[in-house]
Protein backbone atom coordinates (compact mmCIF):
# COMPACT_ATOMS: atom_id res chain seq x y z
CA UNK A 1 0.00 0.00 0.00
CA UNK A 2 1.62 3.18 -0.74
CA UNK A 3 1.79 6.33 1.58
CA UNK A 4 -0.74 8.11 0.20
CA UNK A 5 -3.28 4.96 0.40
CA UNK A 6 -2.30 4.75 3.96
CA UNK A 7 -3.90 9.36 3.99
CA UNK A 8 -6.50 8.57 2.81
CA UNK A 9 -7.00 5.52 5.65
CA UNK A 10 -6.14 8.19 8.14
CA UNK A 11 -8.50 10.72 6.94
CA UNK A 12 -11.27 7.78 6.53
CA UNK A 13 -10.88 7.36 10.61
CA UNK A 14 -10.57 10.87 11.27
CA UNK A 15 -14.12 11.23 10.03
CA UNK A 16 -15.43 8.47 11.63
CA UNK A 17 -14.49 9.58 15.01
CA UNK A 18 -15.68 12.84 14.19
CA UNK A 19 -19.51 11.29 13.65
CA UNK A 20 -18.54 9.09 16.95
CA UNK A 21 -18.12 12.34 18.56
CA UNK A 22 -20.92 14.00 17.13
CA UNK A 23 -23.01 10.95 18.62
CA UNK A 24 -22.74 12.88 22.22
CA UNK A 25 -23.85 16.10 20.74
CA UNK A 26 -26.75 15.13 18.37
CA UNK A 27 -30.07 12.69 19.55
CA UNK A 28 -30.15 9.64 17.44
CA UNK A 29 -32.38 7.61 19.06
CA UNK A 30 -32.78 3.93 19.45
CA UNK A 31 -30.08 4.17 16.82
CA UNK A 32 -27.57 5.85 18.79
CA UNK A 33 -25.88 2.39 20.44
CA UNK A 34 -25.54 0.37 17.36
CA UNK A 35 -24.15 3.33 15.25
CA UNK A 36 -21.63 4.04 17.78
CA UNK A 37 -20.63 0.03 17.87
CA UNK A 38 -20.54 -0.38 14.04
CA UNK A 39 -18.50 3.07 13.74
CA UNK A 40 -15.96 1.41 16.72
CA UNK A 41 -15.57 -2.07 14.57
CA UNK A 42 -15.22 0.14 11.64
CA UNK A 43 -12.70 1.56 12.72
CA UNK A 44 -11.20 -1.45 14.96
CA UNK A 45 -10.84 -3.42 11.78
CA UNK A 46 -9.39 -0.69 9.39
CA UNK A 47 -6.68 -0.17 11.50
CA UNK A 48 -5.90 -3.98 11.45
CA UNK A 49 -6.25 -4.93 8.35
CA UNK A 50 -4.51 -1.84 6.52
CA UNK A 51 -2.47 -0.19 9.40
CA UNK A 52 -0.83 -3.81 11.10
CA UNK A 53 -1.51 -4.83 7.13
CA UNK A 54 -3.51 -8.05 8.49
CA UNK A 55 -5.29 -8.08 5.79
CA UNK A 56 -2.16 -8.54 2.86
CA UNK A 57 -0.48 -10.62 5.35
CA UNK A 58 -0.26 -14.88 6.44
CA UNK A 59 -3.90 -16.23 7.36
CA UNK A 60 -2.17 -17.90 10.21
CA UNK A 61 -1.14 -14.25 11.70
CA UNK A 62 -5.05 -13.21 11.34
CA UNK A 63 -6.18 -16.31 12.79
CA UNK A 64 -3.37 -15.98 16.24
CA UNK A 65 -5.49 -12.38 16.60
CA UNK A 66 -8.67 -13.27 16.20
CA UNK A 67 -8.78 -16.37 18.44
CA UNK A 68 -7.52 -13.78 21.37
CA UNK A 69 -10.05 -11.28 19.97
CA UNK A 70 -13.25 -13.81 19.96
CA UNK A 71 -12.05 -15.42 22.96
CA UNK A 72 -11.63 -12.82 24.84
CA UNK A 73 -15.29 -11.21 23.76
CA UNK A 74 -16.55 -14.76 24.73
CA UNK A 75 -14.87 -14.84 27.94
CA UNK A 76 -15.83 -11.57 28.68
CA UNK A 77 -19.30 -11.32 27.57
CA UNK A 78 -20.18 -14.66 29.59
CA UNK A 79 -18.78 -13.25 32.65
CA UNK A 80 -20.98 -10.19 32.37
CA UNK A 81 -24.06 -11.87 31.43
CA UNK A 82 -23.78 -14.01 34.75
CA UNK A 83 -23.67 -10.31 36.23
CA UNK A 84 -26.97 -9.88 34.34
CA UNK A 85 -25.10 -6.74 33.10
CA UNK A 86 -27.49 -6.94 29.56
CA UNK A 87 -30.41 -7.02 31.17
CA UNK A 88 -30.07 -3.73 33.19
CA UNK B 1 35.18 -7.77 6.23
CA UNK B 2 33.27 -8.35 2.72
CA UNK B 3 31.95 -11.48 3.93
CA UNK B 4 31.02 -9.63 7.74
CA UNK B 5 28.89 -6.83 6.08
CA UNK B 6 26.76 -9.73 4.33
CA UNK B 7 26.37 -11.92 6.75
CA UNK B 8 25.28 -8.38 9.25
CA UNK B 9 22.96 -6.98 6.24
CA UNK B 10 21.43 -10.42 6.11
CA UNK B 11 20.49 -10.82 10.07
CA UNK B 12 17.19 -9.25 10.22
CA UNK B 13 15.98 -11.85 7.98
CA UNK B 14 17.31 -14.48 10.57
CA UNK B 15 14.22 -15.10 12.23
CA UNK B 16 12.55 -16.40 9.09
CA UNK B 17 11.22 -19.97 10.35
CA UNK B 18 10.73 -23.48 7.87
CA UNK B 19 7.62 -22.15 7.05
CA UNK B 20 8.62 -19.25 5.64
CA UNK B 21 6.69 -17.28 8.63
CA UNK B 22 8.91 -14.96 10.58
CA UNK B 23 8.86 -16.29 14.09
CA UNK B 24 9.23 -13.03 15.45
CA UNK B 25 6.27 -11.72 13.57
CA UNK B 26 4.21 -14.70 15.17
CA UNK B 27 5.42 -14.45 18.73
CA UNK B 28 4.39 -10.47 18.47
CA UNK B 29 0.70 -11.56 17.15
CA UNK B 30 0.81 -14.56 19.97
CA UNK B 31 1.22 -11.69 22.14
CA UNK B 32 -1.30 -9.05 20.63
CA UNK B 33 -3.47 -11.81 20.74
CA UNK B 34 -3.42 -12.40 24.56
CA UNK B 35 -3.43 -8.56 25.20
CA UNK B 36 -7.04 -8.61 24.36
CA UNK B 37 -7.64 -11.00 27.03
CA UNK B 38 -6.13 -8.73 29.33
CA UNK B 39 -7.62 -6.12 28.08
CA UNK B 40 -10.90 -7.54 27.65
CA UNK B 41 -11.04 -7.91 31.92
CA UNK B 42 -10.24 -4.43 32.54
CA UNK B 43 -12.74 -3.22 29.96
CA UNK B 44 -15.47 -5.64 31.34
CA UNK B 45 -14.79 -4.79 34.69
CA UNK B 46 -15.30 -0.86 33.95
CA UNK B 47 -18.42 -1.85 32.19
CA UNK B 48 -19.11 -3.58 35.27
CA UNK B 49 -18.41 -1.07 38.14
CA UNK B 50 -19.16 2.28 36.05
CA UNK B 51 -22.69 3.00 37.42
CA UNK B 52 -21.15 2.08 41.22
CA UNK B 53 -20.29 5.67 42.05
CA UNK B 54 -20.81 5.67 45.56
CA UNK B 55 -20.75 9.24 47.37
CA UNK B 56 -17.74 10.31 44.54
CA UNK B 57 -18.65 12.34 41.17
CA UNK B 58 -20.62 10.55 37.85
CA UNK B 59 -18.90 9.66 34.75
CA UNK B 60 -20.69 12.18 33.67
CA UNK B 61 -20.03 14.87 35.53
CA UNK B 62 -16.34 14.46 35.28
CA UNK B 63 -15.71 13.51 31.65
CA UNK B 64 -14.55 16.29 29.06
CA UNK B 65 -15.58 14.33 25.77
CA UNK B 66 -14.32 17.39 23.54
CA UNK B 67 -10.98 17.30 25.52
CA UNK B 68 -10.97 13.64 25.28
CA UNK B 69 -11.72 13.60 21.40
CA UNK B 70 -8.65 15.32 20.45
CA UNK B 71 -6.68 13.46 22.39
CA UNK B 72 -8.00 10.37 20.89
CA UNK B 73 -7.67 11.95 17.07
CA UNK B 74 -3.83 12.54 17.86
CA UNK B 75 -3.13 8.70 19.01
CA UNK B 76 -5.91 7.79 15.89
CA UNK B 77 -2.80 10.21 13.28
CA UNK B 78 0.02 8.94 15.83
CA UNK B 79 -0.80 5.78 13.57
CA UNK B 80 -0.41 7.20 10.54
CA UNK B 81 3.21 8.30 11.39
CA UNK B 82 3.68 4.82 12.93
CA UNK B 83 2.80 3.55 9.57
CA UNK B 84 4.77 5.85 7.16
CA UNK B 85 7.90 5.00 9.85
CA UNK B 86 7.65 1.17 8.76
CA UNK B 87 6.79 2.21 5.17
CA UNK B 88 10.17 4.11 5.35
CA UNK B 89 11.89 1.16 6.98
CA UNK B 90 11.22 -1.16 4.54
CA UNK B 91 12.45 1.49 2.03
CA UNK B 92 15.88 1.38 3.49
CA UNK B 93 14.88 5.43 4.14
CA UNK B 94 16.93 5.43 7.65
CA UNK B 95 16.22 9.54 7.50
CA UNK B 96 12.53 9.39 7.09
CA UNK B 97 12.23 6.46 9.45
CA UNK B 98 13.58 8.42 12.18
CA UNK B 99 11.75 11.27 11.39
CA UNK B 100 8.44 9.44 11.31
CA UNK B 101 9.71 7.78 14.83
CA UNK B 102 10.13 10.48 16.65
CA UNK B 103 6.81 12.06 15.64
CA UNK B 104 4.80 8.91 16.64
CA UNK B 105 6.40 9.28 20.12
CA UNK B 106 6.02 13.18 19.96
CA UNK B 107 2.07 12.31 19.63
CA UNK B 108 2.37 9.59 21.93
CA UNK B 109 3.70 11.87 24.32
CA UNK B 110 1.27 14.25 23.52
CA UNK B 111 -1.52 11.63 24.28
CA UNK B 112 0.32 10.47 27.63
CA UNK B 113 0.64 14.23 28.83
CA UNK B 114 -3.19 14.70 27.99
CA UNK B 115 -3.92 12.18 29.89
CA UNK B 116 -2.02 12.59 32.87
CA UNK B 117 -4.01 16.46 32.44
CA UNK B 118 -7.28 14.51 32.59
CA UNK B 119 -5.89 12.25 35.60
CA UNK B 120 -5.31 15.50 37.49
CA UNK B 121 -8.44 17.40 36.99
CA UNK B 122 -10.19 14.54 37.99
CA UNK B 123 -8.90 14.27 41.03
CA UNK B 124 -9.26 18.03 41.78
CA UNK B 125 -12.88 17.10 41.41
CA UNK B 126 -12.72 14.72 44.16
CA UNK B 127 -12.37 11.48 42.05
CA UNK B 128 -9.36 9.74 43.53
CA UNK B 129 -8.36 6.20 43.24
CA UNK B 130 -10.02 4.57 45.76
CA UNK B 131 -13.46 7.01 46.21
CA UNK B 132 -15.89 4.42 44.23
CA UNK B 133 -15.54 1.30 42.15
CA UNK B 134 -15.93 3.42 39.20
CA UNK B 135 -13.21 5.15 39.86
CA UNK B 136 -11.12 2.57 40.95
CA UNK B 137 -11.80 0.43 37.31
CA UNK B 138 -11.32 3.95 35.60
CA UNK B 139 -8.21 4.65 36.75
CA UNK B 140 -7.16 1.03 36.27
CA UNK B 141 -8.18 0.40 32.62
CA UNK B 142 -7.07 3.78 31.34
CA UNK B 143 -3.76 3.70 33.79
CA UNK B 144 -2.76 0.44 31.56
CA UNK B 145 -3.33 1.89 28.41
CA UNK B 146 -1.11 4.79 29.37
CA UNK B 147 1.71 2.49 30.90
CA UNK B 148 1.64 0.46 27.50
CA UNK B 149 1.45 3.96 25.46
CA UNK B 150 4.58 4.98 27.69
CA UNK B 151 6.60 1.81 27.37
CA UNK B 152 5.74 2.29 23.37
CA UNK B 153 7.32 5.36 22.86
CA UNK B 154 10.63 4.53 24.90
CA UNK B 155 10.84 1.48 22.51
CA UNK B 156 10.24 4.34 19.54
CA UNK B 157 13.03 7.06 21.28
CA UNK B 158 15.44 3.20 21.74
CA UNK B 159 14.80 2.73 18.13
CA UNK B 160 15.58 5.68 17.03
CA UNK B 161 18.84 5.87 18.75
CA UNK B 162 19.76 2.60 17.35
CA UNK B 163 18.85 3.58 13.41
CA UNK B 164 21.83 6.07 14.63
CA UNK B 165 24.37 4.05 15.73
CA UNK B 166 23.02 1.16 12.91
CA UNK B 167 25.78 0.03 10.13
CA UNK B 168 23.17 -0.77 7.36
CA UNK B 169 20.18 1.39 5.73
CA UNK B 170 16.88 -0.41 6.82
CA UNK B 171 18.56 -3.51 8.68
CA UNK B 172 16.36 -2.99 11.57
CA UNK B 173 12.65 -2.82 9.37
CA UNK B 174 11.50 -6.04 10.99
CA UNK B 175 12.30 -4.70 14.70
CA UNK B 176 10.43 -1.37 13.44
CA UNK B 177 7.44 -3.03 12.10
CA UNK B 178 6.90 -5.37 15.53
CA UNK B 179 7.06 -1.81 17.17
CA UNK B 180 4.65 -0.30 15.11
CA UNK B 181 2.38 -3.46 15.47
CA UNK B 182 2.40 -2.66 19.28
CA UNK B 183 1.80 0.72 18.46
CA UNK B 184 -1.45 0.46 16.39
CA UNK B 185 -2.49 -2.28 19.22
CA UNK B 186 -2.48 0.14 21.80
CA UNK B 187 -3.89 2.44 19.00
CA UNK B 188 -7.16 -0.23 18.70
CA UNK B 189 -6.89 -0.33 22.28
CA UNK B 190 -8.14 3.10 22.93
CA UNK B 191 -10.45 3.40 19.35
CA UNK B 192 -12.64 0.59 22.35
CA UNK B 193 -12.24 2.43 25.11
CA UNK B 194 -13.21 6.17 23.96
CA UNK B 195 -16.37 4.37 22.23
CA UNK B 196 -17.58 2.46 25.53
CA UNK B 197 -15.88 4.30 28.09
CA UNK B 198 -16.69 7.66 27.35
CA UNK B 199 -19.15 8.03 24.46
CA UNK B 200 -22.21 5.83 25.70
CA UNK B 201 -23.74 6.95 29.13
CA UNK B 202 -24.08 5.18 31.58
Amino acid sequence: MSNAGYVRIALILGFITALEVSTYYVDFGPLFLPALLIMMSIKFVMVVSYFMHLKFDNKIFSMMFYAGLILAIGVYSAALATFKFFLS
Amino acid sequence: MADLAVHKEADHNAHASSSGISNVKLGMWLFLGSECLLFGGLISTYMLYRGRVGQGPTPAQVFDIPFTSVSSFVLLMSSLTMVLAVSSATKKDDRGTTLWLTVTALLGATFVGGQVYEFTAFKSEGLGFGTSLFSSSFYTLTGFHGVHVTVGIIMLMAMVGIIQRSEFPGSKAETIEMIGLYWHFVDIVWIVIFTLIYLIPV
